[in-house]
């Protein structure tokens, strides 16, 4: 069986062996293992990107969650943005807006596009859609970005987890924040080996991350945190092209990543079980939510599973 | 722990929120049921277990799950309204839930009926919208959907396989791996083959035009892009 690349120095190594780009590296795999066409994989990537603009738009004219606990945050900040925050105008306000505004839409049920899961949906395109104005990327750069997310997400997950049921947010959020970190110093014209420590610094920036969320909703913290995992992203590609390495090779953190994810308790995977979940307040919001229905009683029952 | 083979596995699916698991999953579930029933039943039997019990309302699992069964995909905007819709589609939906434990906990059993015909199917919901099968009308599968998968049901006997596999071999088409189920000997058995590649239709063609088999079932398109599942359920 033909087989992904083992881990991220393996991908490192034969960019530079073939002077290449880790989106170039990863399209060329994507068609040969998935016995595809260059043309195929930008058509399908173009779509979403545009299902990742309208959510972004949608999301910062203002929407409400399902359940009525969240929504109107991207707008709000957004407002905030136009009047002047005290502490001046910046990109990582205009990344936190649209960060917030398509998990925003993901709590909606909304069309979003998992980046990897819907529920750290928010940080990819945060960043996209921020800087590539900022870098002049065309289309195809656009789409660049998005393979080479990908790319360094799937290797993520193929050494770790990208499951808030498995390794809890530092899987989710914080496997989005580092492939993200990874993408945008490609697409800033860092090397190969740059997008690594990005992605090595991003990822250790969140680790121990648990998935605790109000009434197991992807509300609360989700969509706060997808603000922070942007963030955390232009802050580890900004270091990482400025020449900072992260001291742990990139590897040995996405496995720590997976390590910690097998020593956390099931409480703190997505089960609402410990955490921002059991708080007094959590407790009360989610026999709120009994009450009017949107979820059925007795939750969360004692003895469930995980996710 | 789930094989990321593809930049798609990782950028996407395009869905509806909330929840990759609880709801893109539960459409593509959706989905597979409708496409092993090979039409829309008209009335639809629903229990869902673990997880996906507890938290199947403020997840929008059940629309989701309907949605599905009404051959919407996991990016379809109508997946909130699926009650309205299944009413409006001549779907008739029971949705209980069950205490029983299971080995995954998003899982879901359906069970359809049209007529006097009726199948059921069960499936868990693995993160990240993928999917496993684990029953198919009472014999135990397990597809996984790594690789294309063809369900072939027909009677028990000598050679059946082999004349499969022959077809198969002769196209240098490689299985990656292959499951064979019966409920009792001479009855009617399941094979569960996955493959290295897509079966082409030509050779889908050949492996019909064998007379003793009965309904083949083709899952390969159902899981990378979910308009293309929508338009694979036979007798559309």
């Amino acid at each position: 069986m033909k087989l992904y690349p083992k881990n991220f120095s393996t991908a490192v190594h034969n960019c530079n062996l073939s002077g290449i780009s880790l989106s170039r590296y990863f399209l060329d795999i994507e068609i040969v293992l998935n016995e595809t066409t260059e043309d195929e994989i930008l058509r399908q990537m173009e779509k979403n990107l545009s299902v990742m603009e309208k959510a972004a738009a949608k999301g910062i004219a203002g929407v409400t969650s399902f359940s009525g606990l969240t929504g109107g945050d991207a707008k709000r900040l957004a407002a905030f943005r136009a009047t002047g925050s005290p502490f001046g105008d910046s990109l990582y306000l205009e990344a936190m807006i649209q960060s917030l505004a398509v998990n925003e839409v993901n709590a909606a049920m909304g069309v979003i596009c998992a980046t990897p899961t819907a529920g750290s949906s928010g940080v990819l395109p945060g960043a996209l859609l921020t800087m590539r104005d900022k870098l002049n990327l065309d289309r195809r750069a656009q789409l660049n970005f998005l393979i080479t997310a990908g790319g360094t997400g799937a290797l993520i997950g193929n050494q770790a987890s990208i499951s808030g049921a498995e390794g809890g947010c530092q899987a989710e959020v914080g496997s989005a924040s580092a492939m993200t970190a990874a993408a945008l110093v490609e697409a800033a014209g860092g090397s190969p080996s740059q997008s690594a420590h990005a992605l090595a610094i991003a990822l250790k920036n969140l680790l121990g991350l648990s998935c605790d969320p109000v009434a197991s909703l992807v509300e609360v913290p989700c969509i706060k945190r997808n603000a922070v995992g942007v963030v955390n992203a232009i802050a580890a590609a900004e270091m990482a092209l400025a020449g900072i390495e992260s001291r742990i090779p990139v590897d040995e953190v996405i496995q720590a990543m997976g390590s910690i994810g097998r020593m956390m308790p099931m409480a703190l995977r997505e089960t609402a079980l410990g955490g921002l979940a059991q708080t007094p307040t959590a407790c009360r919001m989610t026999a709120m939510l009994q009450q009017e229905g949107h979820i059925p009683w007795p939750f969360p029952a004692a003895g469930r599973n995980e996710d | 722990m789930a094989v990321f083979r593809s930049v798609f596995d990782i950028i996407g699916p395009v869905m509806v929120g909330p929840s990759s698991s609880h709801t893109a999953g539960a459409v593509r579930i959706g989905l597979a049921a409708r496409s092993i029933f090979g039409e829309q039943p008209e009335e639809v039997d629903i229990t869902l277990f673990g997880s996906f019990g507890h938290t199947y309302r403020g997840h929008g699992t059940d629309l989701a799950l309907i949605g599905g069964l009404l051959g919407r995909s996991t990016d379809s905007e109508e997946i909130r309204h699926a009650h309205e819709l299944a009413e409006k589609e001549g779907l008739k939906v029971n949705i209980k839930v069950s205490d029983r434990n299971v080995d995954h906990p998003n899982t879901a059993h359906v069970l359809m009926y049209s007529g006097d015909r009726s199948m059921s199917m069960t499936a868990c919901s693995v993160g990240g919208g993928m999917i496993n099968i684990t029953q198919v009308d009472g014999f135990n599968v397990r597809v996984s959907f790594d690789n294309p998968t063809v369900l072939i049901f027909y009677r028990d006997r000598t050679g059946m396989i082999a004349r499969v596999t022959r077809i198969l071999a002769d196209h240098t088409i490689n299985v990656s791996s292959m499951q064979v189920s019966r409920k009792e000997l001479g009855s009617t058995a399941l094979m569960t083959i996955a493959t290295d590649g897509v079966i082409p239709a030509a050779v889908m063609d050949e492996i019909r035009s064998i007379k003793e088999l009965g309904p083949i079932i083709s899952l390969s398109e159902l899981m990378r892009e979910p308009d293309h599942a929508a338009n694979d359920v036979p007798g559309e």
